[in-house]
């Protein structure tokens, strides 16, 4: 029950987010990487927002990919390097409710018996997903000024189930006047990443993306935004190897280009 | 490094049974499997989440469930002797089993001493995990199933694919042949109220004639003394009321405090496995049939003599490490097989174990062992499904992760300095570990991350589509594409401060 | 060392685990228990009809002639069973009534093969879940609400509780179970085949309730 009680205690830490004007950007490693624009897409929103948004260079991943795969060492090594990366008091961003619910739900745990542990559980509670972040703290709004567009959306399982967003990057959709959000019929179901999981176990996965890039067609919708890369990696990469038109995109970027385009 | 299909680099003997990852592809190809699962999950979530409109006393209840069962272990020990004295005082004979084998052997003693010839069985998973009907069988007792379901599965020479719905593979069609190869006399009939009435006459007359039923049981309450069975059909009832005696099987850990402790498990367990209320019958027995006495009438029916098997098989060995415990909360709901994205595609028999699904991913590799079933925790996309439905809050997830953990680097129990879960270290990769190390190394130095990252960023969409790992993600999917500057280069470029006491510079 | 010894030293030996205290739960409360009762029982699939004390026997007959039950098996030494006898005894037009007077052992064939319909009494009923509640006894065994393909359970209508959680703990059942307490919500149904409700598959195929109401 230990994990339990930890993520109560720092999430009632955190329940009380006043607006800050300074806040880290935590860009994590797959965007890094692949999706850069969808980070800096993030970062962007947050400066219109008018927030100070800080970058810090000795960043680079939550450590997710070791845990799960049960190598909690090197997992906590690379997290407590996340600790001494971001050393102010102020809250870390993140464009992803996988790597944030990393950070929040488990970092707790992951440092028990370890005297960083203090340092983890404060650590934890700055944590916020982008748009949880956007929508609850910043309270952002926006003007769309795009063309008319119709998209659907997928919910990464960690930004639900371990985040609880939900509904916020519904509500910035929504704020668009020429955005139509229509569902998909398996919006809650896992589209079959699971990091490791898509390839130790690649007969399964492709069956999960296959069924959720076919629920995604049926709407009719040529836009699939979504929080979180691994997802979008997975589906986006899916849909260009079947030749499927589906366009795969991160809502940061997406929310960017409609907004602030210049 | 990662790869489920070799074995020689995971130090797997090539005589393994297959493992998860070889046996999906044969259920994936089956478009009719594939289709029952998913109407037949489909509808059973649906079910169960109009049975919890209210989410904060969905909270409410699932908070006291779980405190229930977290208790009941607390004090596990304890409660099991105090069962034990209560049954005693009620007239029931207890006996323990430490192992499968055991059990078989306790059961087959009762029946023979008993001179009985045919039994009867309400469902049980707790049999299923001794392959109790096999071992009767091999000493002339023949058992006949009787949840109809069940009873499918035993006329097709099959093993349960769901722990609450042990036929849910199999459609009417195929049922319906079944029923008319053994059934003699019935004609094929696609009607589902013919079967069931064809089910119906057939074991009426084997309860009639059955020397004794056999049953499994939901929650032993040891304040009382009282075996709480629920069931729809009646079957339960029937295999523990009719036959002059009666064996119940359960493991361990479904003994509860208190009398009072059944009313949230009652309600969680039904609404979360069928989206039933309630289901049609609950059966607490608390002794055998009475007997008269001092000029009273004793009871008219009932069985003479009741005894309960507690097993253990490897459930104590759980119960040593205080976070993989958590898995004896389990209630046996199947509520996180319905919603799991996984077990929907493959179904119960892909993961060849007893418990399916993911509560089967974290008990199968601690009952059996980590070199049994090491594979299975990793067969999850970790993506909290289970955990989010689970009427006693088994924080699934994290057990499986802990499980993967245990499978490649074990901790020890101090006092015996055994692995903490079978076989630990079973899915020790020298490759893997050296990944992770070298994962750890950049990872943990700012420069040299920068440098591999630039390094990819200019050369790693040359990694061709046929590299390991690369190759399993490219079934499926095109390759990643890494950018001409990471987000790190973005970053800087459009001025972004590095540290909180840095101006920034918007560009 | 014998297997329980074995079992309970390990479990013994195990790390100390401090047990949470249960938090708070509050089953819930009906301002109108009958209506309750009512709508999930029949969700239950069981028939209800409102009866009197006094006239009860009548209606049943008038209910199994029109399904032409030809044989009752009814509970002698029980206030309901005994009703019945007595009602059958003046002329009411009842189905034969068969006694379950003696072992199981001795009335097999009947139960299982020969009686169309069985009648007990009950000891109340839960409204959260339309619910009755039955703890068999000597003169009312087990069977009768069980084998017979119609069940006909009399509940009086003030003996409507919320919930189990209620009835067990108001009626401190605790500290005295029977040998079998039963909960009984509709009649026996299964759906394994294709999530197919099919009714009676091995217990009573219909159940009815017959409701006396209050002061009537």
């Amino acid at each position: 029950m230990t994990t339990t009680n930890l993520a109560a205690m720092h999430t009632a830490a955190a329940a009380p987010a006043a607006r800050p004007d300074t806040v880290y950007f935590f860009g994590t490693c797959l965007v890094d990487m692949l999706y850069p624009e969808a980070g800096l897409a993030g970062m962007d929103l947050l400066r219109h927002a008018g927030v100070r948004v800080v970058f810090p260079e000795g960043q680079s991943c939550c450590g997710q990919p070791a845990r799960n795969s049960g190598y909690f060492e090197e997992a906590r090594e690379v997290a407590r390097a996340q600790l001494d990366a971001f050393p102010g008091d102020v809250p870390i961003v993140v464009p992803s409710g996988s790597c944030a619910g990393m950070m929040k739900t488990h970092y707790p745990h992951l440092f028990e018996g370890d005297p960083d542990q203090p340092r983890a559980i404060a650590f934890a509670a700055r944590i916020h997903e982008l748009t949880a972040f956007l929508v609850n703290v910043l309270g952002v709004k926006l003007e769309d000024k795009g063309e008319p567009v119709t998209v659907t959306w997928h919910p990464s399982c960690h930004s639900m189930r371990e985040m609880g967003v939900v509904d916020q990057p519904k509500a910035l959709l929504r704020q668009l006047a020429n955005v139509t959000l229509v569902e998909n019929k398996r919006e809650r179901e896992c589209c079959g990443f699971g990091g490791t999981f898509a390839v130790r176990q690649t007969a399964v996965s492709t069956a999960m993306v296959s069924d959720k890039l076919a629920s995604v067609r049926e709407t009719g919708a040529g836009t699939l935004l979504s929080g979180d890369c691994g997802c979008l990696m997975n589906i986006g990469g899916h849909a260009e190897k079947v030749g499927d038109g589906t366009r795969c995109r991160h809502i940061a970027e997406f929310l960017m280009e409609r907004c602030h385009a210049q | 490094m990662l790869s489920e299909k070799g074995g020689a680099d995971g130090g797997h003997p090539p005589e393994h049974a297959p493992r998860f990852a070889e046996r999906a592809p044969d259920a994936l190809n089956n478009p009719q499997l594939r289709r029952n699962f998913r109407r037949a999950m489909d509808g059973l979530m649906a079910k169960r989440a109009a049975q919890f409109p209210d989410p904060a006393y969905w909270a409410e209840l699932r908070e006291r469930g779980a405190a229930v069962k977290a208790r009941a272990l607390a004090k596990l020990p304890d409660l099991l002797e105090r069962l034990e004295a209560r049954l005693t005082t009620n007239g029931v004979q207890v006996h323990w089993a430490e192992t499968t084998e055991e059990a078989n052997a306790i059961v087959l003693g009762i029946l023979q001493r008993a001179g009985a010839r045919t039994v009867i069985k309400g469902k049980s998973m707790v049999s299923e995990e001794m392959h109790l009907n096999a071992h009767l069988e091999r000493h002339g007792i023949e058992a006949v199933e009787s949840d109809l379901g069940e009873y499918i599965i035993q006329l097709a020479g099959e093993t349960p694919s769901h722990i609450v719905m042990p036929c849910i593979h199999k459609n009417k069609d195929e049922i319906s042949d079944l029923f008319a190869e053994k059934i003699p006399g019935l004609e094929r009939t696609g009607d589902v109220d013919e079967l069931t009435a064809a089910a119906r006459r057939v074991l009426r007359e084997r309860f009639a004639q059955a020397d004794a039923g056999i049953s499994g049981v939901n929650f032993a309450v040891a304040e009382t003394g009282t075996l709480v069975l629920i069931e729809n059909e009646g079957n339960g009832r029937l295999s523990t009321t009719m036959p002059p005696l009666h064996i119940a099987v359960t493991g361990i850990e479904k003994v509860v405090e208190l009398l009072d402790d059944i009313p949230p498990l009652l309600a969680l367990l039904p609404r979360s496995a069928t989206g039933q209320p309630i289901t049609t019958y609950v059966n607490m027995i608390s002794g055998p049939r009475k007997k008269g006495e001092m000029g009273k009438a004793g009871e008219k029916d009932g069985p003479t003599a009741v005894h309960l098997v507690l097993l253990d098989a490897g459930r104590s060995r759980v119960y040593q490490d205080v976070e993989l415990a958590d898995t004896l909360r389990c209630i046996r709901c199947a509520a996180c097989m319905n919603h799991c994205p996984v077990y929907t595609r493959v179904g119960g028999h892909t993961y060849n174990a007893i418990y399916p699904g993911p509560i089967g991913k974290i008990l199968t590799p601690q009952l059996q062992g980590l070199d049994a079933a090491g594979d299975q925790p990793h067969a999850s996309t970790l993506c909290n499904a289970c955990a989010e439905v689970c009427p006693v809050k088994i924080p699934i997830p994290d057990l499986l992760v802990r499980l993967r953990r245990e499978a490649v680097r074990p901790t020890e129990t101090p006092a015996t300095h055994l692995p903490v879960v079978k076989d630990g270290g079973a899915e020790r990769s020298w490759n893997e570990a050296l990944v992770w190390a070298g994962w750890r190394l950049v990872y943990t130095r700012p420069l040299l991350y920068r440098m591999v990252t630039r390094a990819l960023a200019w050369g790693g969409n040359w990694v061709p589509a046929g590299a390991p790992l690369m190759r399993d993600w490219t079934t499926a999917r095109t390759k990643p594409r890494f950018k001409p500057r990471t987000l790190h280069d973005l970053a800087r470029e459009r001025g972004y401060p590095n540290r909180l006491e840095l101006d920034e510079v918007p560009k | 060392m014998s297997a329980r010894a074995n079992i309970l030293g390990r479990l013994k030996a195990a790390p100390a685990r401090p047990g949470p205290d249960l938090p708070p739960w509050t089953p819930p409360t009906y301002a109108d228990k009958l209506a309750r009762f009512r709508q999930m029982a029949e969700a239950n699939h069981a028939e209800i009809h409102d009866v009197t004390a006094e006239t009860w026997p009548e209606r049943l007959a008038t209910l199994l002639n029109n399904r032409g039950v030809g044989r009752l098996m009814v509970a002698p030494g029980t206030p309901r069973g005994d009703t019945l006898l007595r009602a059958a005894a003046q002329g009411v037009a009842l189905p034969t009534l068969v006694p379950y007077d003696r072992a199981v052992e001795d009335l097999k064939d009947t139960l299982v093969h020969q009686v169309d319909a069985g009648l007990t009494g009950t000891r109340g009923a839960i409204a959260e879940t339309g619910t009755l509640i039955l703890w068999p006894t000597a003169e009312e065994p087990r069977l009768l609400s069980l084998l017979p393909p119609l069940h006909i359970a009399v509940l009086e209508e003030d003996a409507l509780h919320d919930t189990l959680a209620a009835v067990v703990r108001d009626q401190g059942w605790a500290a005295g179970m029977p040998t079998n307490a039963l909960l009984i919500s509709g009649p026996s149904k299964t759906s394994d085949i294709e999530q197919t409700l099919a009714y009676g598959v091995h217990g009573p195929k219909e159940l009815i309730i017959l409701l006396i109401k209050k002061g009537e």
